[in-house]
């Protein structure tokens, strides 16, 4: 067994395929442990991890904090709503007096895109994104793919679209990045305003039928419309209810297609806009074992970070 | 490098031959389980498993494979990360008695760990340790086997090491001269 190539997890971008398959190894060794009558192991006994999150969070905050107990870790929560944040502190200056307490990683959620990657520049700690802004989320992505080959295997030859909100996902970025590292056929799909214009450089393909391309597929991962970074004034697209006509993933759409699709959802899920209930909860639904998932993943990689410090 | 045979293929069968019964003289095995630690211990134990079911027609005895690496004390301290291997324990130890298997007993540490992680799978009545090398005069912790296979008395540097043929039904232990590679 080797190291991870990497000090810090700021983004898929710079992990190699070889830190993937480690991931994925330790993962699954990780998810047994969950399932467990005693779902802890004390690996992580002597050690301190703070969640930073300066953006709202529920699912990726829960799990986070459940592998760091799972691990046996000592954690510190710090939001920004009710802290010194807001009397004009930096990042910087905050970080460093949370690692003045001795804390020996750092789990951190910021609405500015590279601010881990700034703060893992800065501080002499492991760094883990949680999600910067619209740049990376690679934990989910992790999960995701950790997901998809807990399902099929290989990913390799693989056809995965990822449909909605690509101009403001994270996750998708992630997904990408991690997805053509192994190997899978990556298509973007949704509405002309919602997907950047440069994304096709990336090496995936870009639609705008949501039939062709669940045709195309093998698995989608349906994205949330995020209503939180709409332009209010110039809307992207005109009504909820044309984004569900056009691009909602429902029954009829599913039981058109000439074979089953794995459908996936990094939450929280907006039901009736981009996937409806009977899709969202059907038998090739997979979101919950996205979720038990990322208990393991996020598992592996403090796990793996951690040998390293 | 300089190695010598401790126990060859035709003696590794007698001891398992005798092993297997000493472990019947003293056991119930309605009510024992056999668990390896991963990788090797877990080898050993499914040859005990089927030795002793040989010996009991009709018997079935749950044999689990431990892997103790989350639950090692050096973790952080090693310069080479262990590679986890999987854990496949498909039965509770609550109230049974345990037989715990590993190849080789050197400081024991590994035993230690594998006690944690027997633990998280419930808490049996007993637990004994059966080991097909103990390498005596070496512990860092008061930990002694109850079963042995053979007795070795080596130095530090020493390594034992346990050769199994490739299905995985015999093997030879050889002592080396160093650690290999």
């Amino acid at each position: 067994m080797n190291h991870l190539s990497v000090n810090h997890l700021t983004g898929i971008r710079n992990l190699t395929e070889n830190d993937l398959n480690l991931i994925f190894q330790a993962a699954t060794e990780f998810k047994e442990v969950i399932n467990r009558p005693i779902k802890k192991v004390p690996s992580l006994r002597d050690f301190t991890v703070a969640n930073l999150f300066f953006e709202n969070s529920t699912r990726t905050r829960l799990s986070f904090e459940l592998a760091e107990k799972r691990l046996s870790a000592d954690i510190v929560n710090f939001t920004a709503g009710n802290s010194s944040v807001k009397k004009g502190e930096t990042l910087t200056d905050t970080v460093n007096n949370i690692l003045a307490m001795k804390v020996d990683m750092v789990v951190m959620r910021h609405p500015h895109p590279g601010a881990p990657q700034f703060l893992a520049n800065k501080i002499n700690t492991s760094v883990i994104n949680a999600g910067d802004g619209t740049h990376e989320h690679p934990t989910q992505a992790l999960l995701d793919a950790f997901s998809l080959k807990q399902r099929h295997g290989d990913l390799a030859g693989m056809n995965v679209a990822i449909v909605g909100d690509i101009r403001h996902s994270r996750v998708a970025i992630s997904n990408i990045l991690c997805l053509k590292k192994l190997g899978a056929n990556v298509r973007v799909c949704g509405p002309k305003t919602l997907i950047p214009k440069h994304i096709a450089t990336m090496g995936v393909e870009v639609s705008h039928n949501l039939d062709a391309t669940l045709q195309w597929c093998d698995v989608a991962n349906m994205l949330r419309i995020q209503m939180e970074r709409q332009d209010k004034s110039v809307p992207y697209f005109p009504s909820l209810r044309e984004y569900a006509t056009e691009f909602g993933l429902n029954k009829q759409r599913l039981g058109a297609l000439s074979k089953p699709i794995t459908i996936m959802h990094p939450g929280p899920i907006n039901r009736g806009v981009e996937i409806t209930s009977d899709a969202a909860d059907s038998e090739h639904s997979i979101v919950l074992e996205q979720v038990e998932n990322g208990v393991a993943v996020r598992m592996a990689v403090l796990y793996l970070l951690a040998m390293k410090r | 490098m300089e190695s010598q045979i401790l126990m060859s293929e035709e003696l590794f069968e007698r001891v398992l031959d005798r092993l297997a019964h000493q472990l019947l003289e003293h056991h119930d095995f309605n009510k024992t389980d056999i668990v390896g630690l991963q990788p090797r211990g877990y080898d050993l134990a499914k040859l005990l498993k089927s030795k002793l079911e040989s010996l009991l027609p009709g018997c079935t005895i749950n044999c689990g494979g431990l892997d103790t690496t989350f639950h090692r004390d050096d973790f952080r301290r090693r310069e080479k990360p262990i590679a986890p291997q999987s854990t496949s324990m498909p039965f509770l130890v609550e109230g049974r008695n345990v037989i715990l298997v590993d190849d080789v007993l050197f400081t024991g540490r590994t035993i230690r760990a594998g006690l944690d992680a027997l633990l998280t799978h419930g808490r049996p009545e007993t637990v004994k340790l059966l080991v097909l090398v103990d390498r005596r005069f070496q512990r860092e912790l008061p930990i002694e086997p109850q079963f042995i296979g053979k007795s070795v008395d080596s130095i530090d540097w020493q390594y034992v090491k346990v050769e199994w043929s490739e299905l995985g039904e015999t093997c030879r232990v050889m002592l080396l001269n160093e650690k290999p590679e």
